[in-house]
């Protein structure tokens, strides 16, 4: 298999339309139903984020920290979500989502060597800033795992053009200053920060955080080359189940490609 | 300007959501030209002086002496710091600097509750809005400071989840920050977080051995033998370390809490037992499983009951020139009672781990010269809790 950079950056390419990342959490509701869930999302996914539960994470919400929490409550490891994203390898690309400590503990050469072994395309660190983790960079380059970079509102021009000279893949802007799950405003400010980016990274710009409905898709879709849907997803799936969560995945879909 | 160092051997950084870096970067260079400012020196020192009552003294402890047959032995009395502790010394320091960058929010995780007073007695008298984050079983073992907090017009925000510890407040104070970061400044209340929190809590708190230094040497005309403090996160340890570190003849000792005993898994040796890791933003020792999960951490006390130490602490470690030993619940409330009848003085909880290490060791320390102990708080916040196990019933 092709390194993941170039996986994810040939899934913009080929689609030629916003892509749509549905975000899952990795043993949640339980590793068994977790692996349904991540086939009910499939076939809406044009590319498929499953986090790895962290005990502290910084970034998540109430939402995506309790489905968390499930996971670990549950005994479920990251080689457990490894090896779920290994059954997922025919499908679309897989990112991984977790915290820096879990890469650091298993090592970075095994961390990625596994990860890439897994098929997986490429992981997002939400508490590696452009600037820490050479080693990590170095160890996931070797393996040919793409490390998504993050960047925010308050990312200075000055930083987005740190962040170009790392990036892979593709950028991951995180729509408000804040934590998962809470509801974006799709605003002129959300539109000059993705220009911004846009006009600083060579990368497509993948929207996130607060995504919630099928028209935020939609509205993003027309500036934007992706949108990442997580905690209303994971709200779904715990109230409604998998098969819910992919009806609501499917309409955001749609409405990326226009058919709403 | 000076530059504000960010790592510690190989320890510290900035292991945070990129949300916040803007704000940290923000903080060390209004740091940097506040220290640099002679009027904010002289506002800070104004405050230290007539507000916390600074310099706090260096009292000979001569009943600890006659109790572990030892000596000569000298506490400095951060105990007598307005608010109860060390804590403030670093609360009011961030706030000036906060309201330097015109921020008019202020948050705070606390664990014993020492550090959310402090930030509250800051942000009231700066007229600033002010935000505690607590673990729910502190709030019930550390009521005292609860009511204080509110009293002083801080909003205090129970926390939940897991152990209902420091730990768990942290990342709740730390998720706030990263929602509210344009008009909010974190005043994290330990030499721990990423950079520039470990260098700048630390200098803030470096008021301690440089006072504690010269206090002896003009009491005693000579060096201590041996400095202890307890360590938590390891503020009043790192400030007053600070004061030593360049004089290679003094032992220095941190202690941390052992829980129920260290065999027991029940404790809080980061350094003892842990292994290099990240949690809130910096890489220091940590206590976690294989796979990189942050265990929970026990104690007694609150503010020792935490996973994660300050990266500086981690480099002193690995460098030797600190000496990390560990105290148990058991010992600390022996140390608690020894301290209260032989000297008429209830210390906290977690400065009770540093008075057990002299308890133990004393006797040894005392042939290299006087020993001086960072007494970081008084134990009014304490008495229910350590009542109990002294079976007071009243
Ligand atoms: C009196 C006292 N001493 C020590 C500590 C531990 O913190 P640190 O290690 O940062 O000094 C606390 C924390 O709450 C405290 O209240």
């Amino acid at each position: 298999m092709s390194d993941g950079a170039t996986r994810l950056k040939r899934a913009f390419a080929e689609a030629g339309r916003p892509l749509l990342v549905p975000y899952m959490m990795g043993g949640f509701p339980s590793l068994a139903d977790s692996r349904d869930v991540a086939r009910a999302l499939q076939p809406a996914a044009d590319i498929l984020e499953i986090g790895i539960a962290f005990s502290d994470p910084l970034a998540d919400g109430p939402t995506v920290q309790a489905a968390g929490q499930a996971a670990l409550d549950q005994g479920v490891t990251p080689a457990d979500v490894i090896a779920l994203a290994g059954e997922l390898r025919d499908g679309p690309p897989v990112v991984l989502m977790t915290c820096v400590n879990l890469v650091l503990a298993a090592g970075p050469e095994a961390f990625f060597r596994d990860a890439a072994a897994a098929g997986v395309a490429g992981l997002i660190i939400s508490d590696l800033p452009c600037d820490e983790g050479d080693d990590i960079r170095a160890a996931a380059r070797a393996a040919g795992v793409a490390i998504i970079a993050l960047v925010a509102p308050t990312t200075s021009d000055e930083r987005l053009r740190e962040v170009a000279r790392v990036a892979e893949g593709f950028v991951y802007c995180v729509s408000v200053a804040g934590v998962t799950g809470g509801a974006v405003s799709v605003d002129d400010d959300l539109r000059s920060f993705v220009a911004r980016v846009k006009a600083a990274i060579p990368l497509p710009a993948v929207v996130g955080f607060g995504v919630q409905t099928p028209g935020h898709a939609g509205t993003i879709g027309e500036f934007a080359d992706g949108v990442v849907v997580g905690s209303q997803l994971v709200r779904t799936i715990e109230a409604d189940g998998a098969a819910a969560a992919a009806a609501l995945a499917a309409e955001m879909r749609a409405a990326l490609t226009g058919d709403a | 300007m000076t530059d504000i160092p960010t790592r510690f051997g190989p320890y510290g950084g900035r292991y945070v959501p990129e949300t916040v870096i803007e704000a940290l970067d923000e903080f060390a260079r209004a740091y940097s030209e506040a220290r640099d400012d002679p009027g904010f020196a002289r506002e800070r020192d104004a405050l230290l002086a007539d507000y916390v009552g600074r310099p706090t003294p260096l009292y000979r402890a001569e009943g600890l002496e006659r109790l572990h047959q030892a000596g000569p032995i000298y506490l400095k009395r951060e105990d007598l710091c307005h608010t109860g502790a060390h804590k403030i010394n670093n609360a009011l320091g961030q706030v000036l600097v906060a309201r330097r960058m015109g921020k008019r929010r202020i948050i705070a995780e606390t664990g014993a509750g020492q550090h959310g007073v402090a930030t509250a007695t800051a942000a009231a008298l700066f007229g600033m809005s002010c935000v505690v984050y607590m673990g729910r079983t502190d709030m019930q073992r550390q009521r005292l400071n609860v009511i204080r907090m509110k009293m002083l017009g801080a909003d205090v925000m129970p926390v939940d989840s897991g152990s209902g510890t420091l730990k768990h407040a942290t990342s709740e104070a730390i998720r706030d920050w990263v929602t509210n970061v344009r008009d909010t400044h974190y005043v994290i209340g330990s030499a721990v977080g990423p950079a520039p929190y470990p260098e700048i809590v630390a200098d803030l708190q470096s008021v301690i051995g440089r006072e504690a230094r010269a206090q002896i040497l003009d009491a005693e005309g000579r060096l201590p033998g041996t400095v202890v403090a307890c360590v938590g996160g390891g503020s009043n340890a790192i400030g007053m370390f600070r004061g030593f570190l360049d004089d290679a003849d003094v032992a220095l000792v941190g202690v941390e809490a052992a829980g129920t005993g260290i065999a027991s898994g029940l404790h809080g040796a980061s350094l003892g037992e842990g292994t290099p890791g990240v949690l809130h933003g910096s890489l220091s020792y940590l206590l976690q499983t294989p796979e990189g999960q942050v265990a929970e951490a026990h104690s007694i006390s609150a503010g020792l009951d935490y996973p994660g130490v300050g990266p500086q602490h981690s480099h002193l470690h690995d460098t030797g020139r600190v000496r990390y030993v560990s105290a148990t619940d058991q010992e600390a409330l022996d140390a608690f009672r020894a301290l209260c009848t032989s000297e008429g003085i209830i210390p906290a909880l977690e400065s009770s781990h540093a008075l057990a290490a002299v308890a133990r060791h004393g006797r040894e320390w005392g042939t290299q010269g006087p020993i001086v102990v960072c007494l970081s708080g008084r134990g009014d916040k304490d008495v229910e809790q350590a009542g109990k196990a002294m079976n007071i019933d009243v």
